[in-house]
């Protein structure tokens, strides 16, 4: 379960979080739908431990431990993981090496023995049989020269490699056609589980008619100005952010 | 009227009072000898207001010149095993050749070569490199070496490996010299290695030629792994003849400061060479990488890629200058440094030149500093990798490209191993 708590954040002395509070429990799958520039992804950067951010107040909880003061490597073994609205392209760093990297120092910082290459080859072709990667995707650089499609799954198997608690999807529909929206819709949903929760940022209705969450809320300058059901979606879809800009003044 | 003698450090006193000394000892090239070390001592040892050399400031770091060594008595242990024929040369001195070589090569050394003559000889020298300091002092000095010579229309599979290994516990110099001969339409890969004593201020001196002819085919690679107090200068001579391919790739880790030259002309139309480099600098160590491309026919490509790593107060260097000559039209020529710069002390010095006479050709140059990139770091954190460990895979990444145009698997793997320890010391302070 994740609770933050009156979240306020800075940068460059603007106030970009002011006073957020939100609560996802396990199994939950909650949307945070707002206008650009209300601060959604910004609360996805402090929360995966981003350093150019000023946290004046508030905390992060993720099953009752503060992780705010956390460096991000120790956010991730945590459970925390962000899927990035925009993955960064690695040159020189191939995709095995930092897939086996990134699950064998998250095992390391558990206490849990690193992986065998065989039994990480299979959890990799496994998981990425699923998301419709190619062995050649595989192959290559991490995210060079990757579609926006191709970048989005790879994020998606990233997740599913590491088994998070909780998983922050900023805008993951972004440059998606259909087809691609559905595969990853389906990486996500089949990580679906009663003890991990999920925090979908999107601007549009048409990815939760894919994820479909619990709760929705809309977020504007900075804060949570309305919760509902998934319901609260269609109803944005319909009208627009325009009643809640003014909420939140 | 006042007589203005320029003072002479006493490096440069130790210098002539060494030549005097030996000149009529070091085996042959009398007259080229005596040549060579005038034309040093006309300018003495560079200094910074010295343009090549305005970032190495050799007559300040060689605080004094260290007597040629003597050939070791023993074979010092601890050279690589690359799994080639090799050669041994210890302190400047050939202690071993291979027991047999591959079909269509031959060596001498050059001790013998410069003593009972040698048709090669004529080679020796390069007018590219003509006034250098380093290249004259190795000249006038060299005391061993090998000359090598592959038959033209050979193929040497196997690579033959220059192990140069100095030893001993106080300062000495090595002025060694290599020559190869690369006949038409041969192939062949040399691989060269460095190494020596830690915390002692030796002064290795070597000078590589290779004369490739028409078509033939070069790989070379050199490692750096001279001891961490050594002042090291190297100078590699390229000569390649018409529609030859010559890749040359020079991974530095040791030494305080050393200065490696690459003086390569294009002599024949339509050769390709690519020039390579790393580096991985830490604490005071200071590293220069100066090239000089001479295209002098047309059709030539010349590709160089440096990547230097420096943290603590190092300091990288990278001069390169592309000379395109009026004739050497549809010259097509590029030269790229790039450094990461870890510490706050760091410093990268890059100085590429181009100057071009002809007027149909493609020539471009790109240099550029910085930090590791927060948002990768970011990235890579986000997914569990603690900083260090992030920050080494990005800089294996940097540095990794100029590996993968080494064509040999092992010099490859001797240079990711020097990496990799190089990154877990960093990681481990």
């Amino acid at each position: 379960m994740i609770e933050i708590r009156n979240l306020v954040v800075e940068i460059e002395g603007q106030r970009i979080l002011d006073g957020l509070n939100l609560t996802v429990k396990d199994g939950e799958v909650a949307a945070i739908m707002g206008p650009n520039g209300s601060g959604k992804s910004t609360l996805s950067y402090v929360v995966a431990g981003r350093e150019d951010y000023e946290v004046l107040d508030g905390e992060v909880l993720l099953n009752g431990e503060n992780i705010l003061e956390m460096a991000p490597d120790e956010r991730a073994a945590a459970g925390v993981f962000l899927a990035f609205q925009y993955p960064l392209e690695i040159p020189g760093v191939g995709t095995m090496t930092f897939l086996k990297a990134a699950m064998n120092a998250q095992r390391r910082h558990r206490g849990e023995p690193e992986l065998a290459t065989a039994d990480f080859m299979k959890r990799v072709n496994n998981a990425a049989e699923g998301l419709g990667i190619s062995k050649d995707m595989l192959k290559r650089a991490l995210n060079v020269g990757f579609s926006g499609g191709e970048k989005k799954r790879m994020e998606i198997l990233q997740m599913a490699l590491l088994q998070p608690a909780f998983c922050i999807l900023d805008e993951t529909d972004s440059g998606l056609d259909i087809d691609a929206l559905k595969i990853v819709a389906d990486g996500v949903n089949a990580l679906r589980s009663p003890d991990r929760s999920f925090l979908v940022i999107t601007h549009y209705q048409r990815l939760l008619n894919h994820i479909v969450p619990d709760t929705v809320h809309v977020m504007a300058k900075g804060r949570i100005v309305k919760s509902g059901g998934k319901e609260l979606a269609l109803e944005l879809e319909a009208n627009g952010y325009a009643d809640y800009r003014n909420l939140a003044a | 009227m006042a007589i203005v003698t320029p003072m002479k450090t006493p490096a440069e006193t130790s210098l002539e009072g060494a030549f005097a000394r030996l000149r009529d000892t070091l085996p042959g090239a009398a007259a080229e000898r005596r040549a060579a070390f005038a034309r040093y001592a006309e300018r003495g040892l560079p200094h910074r207001r010295v343009e090549e050399w305005k970032y190495t400031d050799l007559r300040a770091a060689l605080r004094d010149a260290a007597p040629l060594a003597e050939r070791p008595a023993a074979v010092p242990a601890g050279a690589p095993d690359l799994g080639a024929p090799r050669f041994l040369i210890a302190n400047g001195h050939v202690l071993s050749a291979p027991a047999s070589l591959p079909a269509g090569v031959t060596a001498v050394s050059l001790r013998e070569a410069l003593t009972a003559g040698h048709p090669a000889l004529s080679a020796l020298g390069d007018p590219l490199a003509a006034g250098n300091a380093a290249v004259e002092l190795n000249t006038a000095f060299m005391t061993d070496g090998i000359i090598l010579t592959v038959e033209s229309g050979v193929t040497v599979t196997e690579p033959l490996h220059l192990a140069f290994v100095n030893e001993g516990s106080q300062p000495f110099a090595t002025a060694a010299r290599v020559l190869v001969m690369v006949g038409g339409g041969a192939s062949v890969t040399l691989l060269e290695t460095h190494q020596g004593p830690a915390g002692v201020a030796y002064q290795p001196n070597t000078m590589v030629e290779i004369v490739a002819g028409d078509g033939a085919r070069v790989d070379h690679a050199r490692l750096n792994g001279e001891g961490d107090a050594a002042i090291v200068l190297s100078s590699l001579s390229l000569r390649l003849g018409r529609e030859t391919e010559l890749t040359s790739v020079n991974g530095v880790f040791g030494a305080a400061l050393s200065r490696h030259q690459v003086f390569a002309t294009f002599a024949g139309e339509s050769a390709k060479a690519s020039i390579n480099g790393l580096a991985l600098l830490s604490r005071t160590q200071h590293a220069d990488s100066t090239l000089v491309v001479d295209h002098a026919e047309p059709g030539g490509e010349s590709r160089e890629l440096f990547r230097t790593v420096v943290d603590d107060e190092a300091a990288g260097v990278f001069q390169g200058k592309i000379i395109v000559r009026q004739k050497a039209q549809k010259t097509d020529g590029r030269m790229m440094s790039g450094a990461l710069l870890l510490g706050e002390a760091s410093a990268m010095y890059n100085k590429p030149e181009l100057e071009i006479f002809a007027d149909d050709v493609a020539c471009a140059h790109g240099a550029t500093c910085g930090a590791l990139d927060e948002d990768l770091l970011f990235y890579l954190m986000a997914r569990g990798l603690p900083k260090p460990e992030a920050e080494a895979l990005l800089l294996q990444a940097f540095v990794g490209e100029v590996v993968e145009t080494v064509s040999n698997e092992a010099m490859r793997e001797v240079l990711t191993g020097r990496i990799e320890s190089w990154l877990k010391a960093r990681a481990a302070r």
